[in-house]
């Protein structure tokens, strides 16, 4: 399998030879900022025109097919509309913060994004409280979400913020619950040895029942922190028009349209990383002609699989269901995910004690 | 009619009678509450099905035409006071609640006040109206109302006159809501609401406390219009008041032009007629299901629910050349036969429903998130459907057998066999599930009607100017959101006097914060996408 980390070390030595050591870290630093940047756009390009299509096939439609060939250009279209359209300034509203909002929004997006295994050797940060990191900097988006809602001055967005600072404050407990089962399972929390440690089987189906509870719990309440269907009640269209965004307009809008559903791949490329194995390819133990023919794939395209897989599943959520009340949203999370989640924590702590597993 | 007129006699004497077209019982503004009292509690007419405000020249006054639940008698009042300056009359709300909203209509467009009445505010027209619009003398001249260059200012408080123990009149002040409430417009433009509506909606959280239904925004004075219009151009408007069910609307229309003038309808055209009706029923309801589920988030239910409305659209874009606005019936008949195609299609669509409906049902009805959502949610039980005046299929899903189409057949509804579908839950989840099976009955009954379609015309000959000889006339259809129907009051002219269209929409805004008291605000979208009212059916 291709170890992308040979161009990275080239492109590092042939720094080091010409460069002092700190412009090298600065230069280095930049290419990859616009790098992740530009992968950034692309995917969310690619999400947004996936996500009408797929969404079209549901609807017995035929989705975007005017704009270029099978409309592929449609998102690009989008792209220019949203970023040559005016940003409305809102009177009586907080200057201030509704103009901060997005960006810690986006900031947060990105911070995570930039912890995706993308393939062997396409690790940016890679230290030992990788998933903690992750976690952290992903619950900075429900700030930015309240102080939408709190600064546009109009109570339709201030209630969206509301239910979304209760929802995503709450199934954050149940994602953190679940990656700790694997942390616990795993026995780090570095990103680079998680996925080591799932070289031989994924964590999914090493880790007996109580992995597949935890996988499930993730997708769950990970489908919830993005404020995806049927979890959609922040932005819930038909009760609170656009929830949180409703008075934000061009490119504002448009960093929370991204944000969103850069969040889906975010959620989709972590649960693929902890449950998955990340980057690393289908082995099953015994099979080696199997497991070599795996090894075949080059790893970039095994992670962003493995993420398409997922996010499908969780479109197939938004277009198939309704959407869940307040009360039952929260009924669920506290009274039925979170227990069945610290339980999980239990079995999985013993399963891993007493070496219960594969 | 006469026995009940007797009874009346015995408490209030100076009652008298009027035989014109539907005879009246004319009873002193004084003596309503008694009657009124007598007539609910007493002998069971517990159903206002219409109250319709009037200009008599030297008199203001308001009909009543009221049902019984139990005995399907119907009895029809009439009170009038002469003052025009400050008329007043004593309201029936504590008897009858859906009067609420009709007393306000009479009082926004006859300046007729309600003793007793809880809110006299105006309902459609804006506070700062000039002028009264249905009264004959209503000066409509655009000087005496300018439009306006600002925002309507709504007042948190209302005014209620009660009449005191010594006789006198008195204003009191009322509070909508007070300082501490924290109100929430939903509507005008707001996707749940279905169109213009708005819902001031006070919460606490999430809980809603409080709404108070503001209407108007596309008022279009329909009935006022009327009166300036001969017979057949007033036609047209009824396909524009609650354009789901147009045909169900103009046959309403034309039955009592009909009636009035005793033309007699070809079979073939009454045939055609019931078929259409039933059709637009089925589309209505494919309507219903399409915007419940896409209020309740589920788009591709929406997706669904339209794509076999267009079936039916089609089937009418066909034989009358329109998809939404069909202008189809005419008095005396319709306006063309039907497009040769007409029955294979529909034989065709009578086929294909059956699968779409257990696809509904797969996709929608059975999902645990949608169950969550609507049973128990919104329940309105059958005695307050009956009080707040909540028929058609609203009022069925409380147990209420109220459908037109069995207690006054017209059409060929007495030739078919149907079941008159009654749940008795009275949540959402039963007002959506009534829907999906009448849809089955409606198959039913263009089943049986189909292959039987008459030879002969379509048309009835009918006089090149149509006058209504003088009298009262009123007739109901079962529309696809319950009883619709037409008043008319002739003077012998080729226009009418006075044409009111009694619609479900304002009854059941009317029930809206009855229902949604205590609920979520989601409930309420729930509610209201299950109650199905129609926007221009309330602003006529």
């Amino acid at each position: 399998m291709f170890d992308f980390s040979t161009i990275t070390n080239w492109i590092d030595e042939l720094l080091q030879s010409c460069m002092a050591p700190w412009a090298v870290v600065l230069v280095e630093g930049l290419i990859i900022g616009v790098l992740l940047l530009l992968l950034y756009a692309l995917i969310a390009l690619a999400l947004i025109y996936a996500e009408r299509k797929i969404c079209a096939f549901f609807q017995c439609r035929y989705g975007p097919n005017r704009v270029g060939p099978l409309g592929l250009m449609q998102p690009i279209a989008d792209m220019f509309k949203m970023l040559i359209k005016e940003i409305i300034s809102i009177k009586d509203s907080d200057k201030f913060l509704y103009g901060l909002a997005p960006f810690l929004v986006i900031l947060s997006s990105m911070l995570t994004f930039g912890c995706m295994p993308f393939g062997k050797g396409l690790l940016t940060l890679d230290f030992n409280i990788g998933v903690f990191f992750i976690m952290a900097v992903s619950s900075i988006g429900v700030l930015g979400i309240l102080l939408a809602g709190w600064s546009s001055n109009n109570k339709f967005t201030l209630i969206g913020a509301m239910r979304s600072g209760a929802q995503m404050i709450s199934y954050e407990l149940s994602i953190g619950l679940s990656i700790l089962s694997v942390v616990v399972y795993a026995g780090t929390m570095q990103t680079s040895q998680l996925i080591a440690a799932q070289e031989g089987t994924w964590f999914l189906f090493s880790g007996h029942i109580p992995m597949v509870i935890a996988f499930l719990i993730y997708i769950i309440a990970g489908t919830a922190e993005t404020n995806r269907g049927p979890f959609d009640l922040p932005e819930a269209e038909s009760e609170l028009t656009a929830g949180y965004h409703t008075e934000y307009s061009g490119m504002h809008f448009g960093f929370y349209y991204l944000a969103e559903y850069l969040n889906m791949f975010i959620v989709s490329g972590i649960a693929s990383l902890l449950f998955l194995g990340g980057w690393m390819p289908l082995h099953i133990p015994g099979w080696e002609a199997f497991n070599t023919v795996m090894d075949y794939i080059p790893s970039v395209i095994w992670f962003f699989m493995k993420t398409a897989v997922i996010m499908f599943i969780i479109m197939w959520f938004k277009w198939t269901f309704p959407r869940l009340r307040i009360d039952q949203l929260i009924k669920f999370e506290w009274k039925y995910l979170l227990p069945i989640g610290l339980f999980n924590l239990l079995l999985v702590t013993l399963m891993t004690v007493f070496g219960w597993h594969f | 009619m006469s026995s009940i007129y007797e009874k009346i006699k015995a408490i209030v004497p100076d009652v008298t009678i009027e035989e014109n077209g539907l005879s009246m019982i004319v009873v002193p503004s004084k003596a309503m509450p008694l009657v009124a009292t007598y007539l609910s509690e007493k002998e069971s007419f517990d159903s206002l099905v219409a109250l319709i405000g009037n200009d008599w020249g030297e008199s203001l006054g308001v009909v009543y035409i009221i049902d019984s639940t139990k005995t399907n008698e119907r009895v029809v009042l009439k009170t009038s006071t002469t003052d025009k300056e400050n008329p007043t009359l004593y309201s029936v709300v504590n008897v009858w609640q859906s009067a609420d909203l009709n007393e306000r209509e009479v009082y926004d467009f006859f300046g007729i006040r309600f003793i007793g009445h809880p809110d006299m505010r105006r309902i459609f027209l804006r506070e700062d109206w000039e002028g009264y619009p249905l009264r004959k003398d209503y000066d409509a001249s655009p000087e005496a109302n300018p439009v306006p260059e600002t925002n309507e200012y709504n007042a948190d408080t209302t005014i209620s006159l009660q009449e005191q123990e010594d006789g006198t009149i008195k204003e009191e002040e009322r509070v909508i809501f007070s300082p501490e409430d924290y109100v929430v417009n939903i509507g005008p433009q707001h996707p749940a609401t279905h169109g213009v509506m708005r819902f001031r909606t006070a919460i606490e959280g999430e809980t809603i406390k409080k709404i108070d239904p503001v209407c108007g925004y596309i008022h279009r004075g329909i009935e006022k219009l009327a009166e300036g219009l001969t017979y057949p151009q007033t036609l047209h408007f009824t396909d524009r008041l609650d354009y789901l069910s147009a045909h169900q609307n103009r046959h309403a229309l034309c039955m009592c032009i009909e009636e009035a003038m005793g033309i007699e309808v070809p079979e073939r055209a009454k045939y055609i007629r019931t078929i259409m009706d039933e059709l637009s029923r089925i589309g209505s309801h494919l309507l219903l299901y399409s915007t419940l589920c896409m209020d309740l988030g589920s788009i591709t239910a929406f997706i669904y629910g339209f794509r076999d409305r267009d079936k039916v659209l089609d089937i009418f874009d066909d034989t009358c050349g329109g998809r939404l606005i069909m202008n189809y019936n005419k008095i005396g008949g319709v306006m063309a036969d039907i497009h040769p195609d007409f029955v294979t299609k529909v034989k065709n669509f009578i086929k294909y429903m059956p699968k779409g409906l257990e696809e509904y049902h797969s996709l929608f009805s059975g999902n645990v998130i949608a169950k969550n959502r609507m049973v128990g949610v919104g329940v309105l039980s059958k005695e307050d459907a009956i009080k707040y005046g909540i028929f058609g299929p609203t009022g069925r899903a409380s147990g209420w057998a109220n459908d037109v189409r069995k207690l006054e057949p017209y059409g060929v509804y007495d030739k078919v066999e149907f079941d008159q579908v009654v749940l008795t839950e009275g949540d959402t989840y039963a007002r959506y599930m009534i829907r999906l099976k009448e849809i089955e009955q409606s198959l039913h009954i263009i089943e049986q009607l189909i292959d039987n379609i008459p030879e002969g015309d379509y048309a009835a000959k009918t006089k090149p100017i149509i006058k209504l000889p003088e009298g009262n006339y009123f007739k109901r259809v079962e529309g696809a959101r319950g009883a619709f129907g037409v008043y008319i009051e002739s003077k012998g002219d080729k226009t009418p006097y006075r044409m009111k269209f009694v619609s479900q929409g304002l009854n059941l805004i009317g029930a809206v914060d009855h229902i949604t008291r205590d609920t979520k605000i989601a409930d309420l979208i729930a509610i209201g996408g299950s109650l199905d009212y129609v926007i221009p059916d309330i602003d006529r």
